[in-house]
């Protein structure tokens, strides 16, 4: 309990002496994550409405395996994305591993399928309801794909929202790839690891909740700026 | 023209980018853990202009990502390990740089009698067939390799160990140190991640001292014959500052509660 109660002190420390390095990796792991979720949205949120509307032959198991690549393990991704990256590796040549960029393309790999999987859920619903309209209206396959994007962009925020969830709190990946350097690829997961590591508990927590508080302040933010859950049914 | 200003412009960027004097080390957790890398890179920053970007993993690791060309040089411990690297042609040299020594850490009431006992093999021995909980760092790092040949030396294969007491958390140290602190248990740190551990919880240092737990430091620049884009004058650079006087100083000088963490030793 009185590390706990510590953790809370050093947060409230962090936050109110708005420590440098603290808002230096808070912003890291804003701008590491929030880039990668648009760029999965935009890869993944077209592809799961595509999926809703499309018929061919292994929809079925395309859908199974989207499904199945949600729960796709951080630390694999960051394993395959390392040697990829790697100096000995395809891409070595770009020199990205080890910086900013090589976090954002994993974290895409991880974020893309739970977005479409999820977006791919959403506009099926609403699919069946815009269904008989959609086909009576003569509309070509864009539009359907636009009229569903937009009028269900509200859920679609949700799949994003989750994407930048699981981003935001995840470690295993990015450690790999970025190596946790200080100023370079340090981000407040990464942080809080290394913090651990070195037995300090109360810096740890410290920076778990301000992580947290991220999280609820970014979502927050996001609904008021939507207007979601305040009128009409979305 | 525009096309041959826009050449000229990637060129020069190219060129800034390429001396933008910064360098990559892979280094152990205890140099980073200790405290002494904070003291260390600000003045190499002072002195040579030169910003180091640590990478904070176990020396068998670090020597994978200079055999990879990941990093320009690599800062660790792990003699043997450290020569089959510049054998194989992966690093240019190995230099000696400080040293301090790897310490058994254990529940303070000492259930295994291991602090009055002549020798580490002799303590790890008394460990072993006492039964008592034993976390082994697991990963391949310098501290494990010392940890391996200690068990060698008492006669003991580590790989038929029963997980009933003997421990692999497959971890860094700090985490080792964590999971020993958890189950009461002995582990061997080198010293300098022991004092600077804030989790000690009933965990003691109860034996040091025997000349087997010299723990050697050395610095080894990745071959540029192998890897082109190293950072060769920068890796060169560090290896001057780090034997100089200037690094002497504060390596002797760096303390943490009245007791000195690292040894200068360069040649």
């Amino acid at each position: 309990m009185d590390e706990i109660s510590q953790g809370l002190l050093a947060a409230f420390r962090l936050i109110l002496t708005l420590d440098a390095d603290l808002i230096e990796i808070s912003l890291r792991s804003l701008y590491v994550t929030c880039t990668a979720v648009v760029i999965s949205s935009v890869i993944g949120l077209p592809l799961g409405c595509w999926l809703a509307l499309r018929r061919f032959r292994f929809r079925r198991a395309v859908i199974a395996v989207l499904n199945a690549l949600m729960g796709l393990p951080p630390v694999v991704v960051g394993l395959i994305v390392y040697l990829l990256l790697s100096r000995s590796g395809p891409f070595g040549v770009f020199g990205l591993l080890f910086t900013p960029a090589a976090m954002i393309i994993a974290q895409v790999i991880i974020l893309t399928p739970l977005i479409a999987s999820i977006a791919h859920q959403a506009i099926r619903d609403l699919w069946a309801d815009y269904h008989d309209l959609l086909i009576s209206l003569n509309t070509t396959r864009g539009q359907r794909m636009r009229t569903l994007l937009w009028d269900g962009r509200r859920a679609l925020l949700t799949a994003a929202l989750a994407g930048f969830g699981r981003g935001i709190g995840e470690v295993g990946a990015i450690m790999i790839v970025g190596g946790n350097i200080d100023h370079v690829t340090r981000v407040l997961t990464t942080a809080i690891a290394l913090e651990t590591g070195k037995g300090d508990f109360a810096l740890a927590l410290g920076l778990g909740f301000v992580l947290i508080l991220i999280a609820i302040v970014v979502n927050l933010v996001i609904h008021r700026l939507s207007g979601t859950e305040v009128r009409g049914r979305w | 023209m525009i096309l041959r200003g826009l050449s000229v412009l990637l060129v020069c960027l190219w060129a800034a980018a390429a001396m933008a004097d910064e360098m990559k080390l892979a280094v152990t957790t205890s140099f980073h853990n200790s405290g002494l890398s904070d003291v260390l890179l600000p003045a190499i920053k002072d002195d040579l202009g030169l910003d180091v970007h640590l990478l904070v993993v176990g020396t068998g690791q670090a020597l994978r990502l200079g055999q990879a060309g990941d990093v320009d040089a690599i800062l660790v411990h792990s003699k043997p390990a450290e020569e089959a690297f510049v054998a194989d042609g992966f690093g240019t040299r190995r230099t000696e740089v400080m040293y301090n020594d790897f310490v058994v850490v254990g529940p303070a009431g000492d259930p295994a009698s291991i602090a009055r006992l002549d020798g580490a093999v002799d303590a790890l021995r008394a460990i072993e067939s006492s039964g008592v909980l034993f976390v082994s760092r697991g990963d391949d790092s310098g501290t494990h390799k010392k940890e391996q040949t200690l068990w060698a030396a008492a006669g003991l294969d580590a790989e038929t160990f029963e997980a009933t007491w003997y421990r692999s958390v497959g971890a860094g140290m700090g985490a080792a140190l964590n999971a020993a602190s958890g189950m009461n248990a002995y582990v061997l740190s080198d010293r300098a991640s022991w004092l600077t551990f804030g989790n000690k919880g009933d965990l003691a240092l109860l034996y040091a001292g025997d000349p087997v737990l010299f723990n050697q430091y050395a610095y080894l620049p990745v071959n540029a014959a192998m890897h082109s884009h190293v950072n060769t004058v920068s890796a060169m650079q560090l290896e001057n500052w780090l034997v100089s006087d200037r690094a002497k100083a504060l390596i002797n000088g760096y303390q943490l509660n009245g007791e000195t963490l690292f040894t200068f030793n360069a040649q």
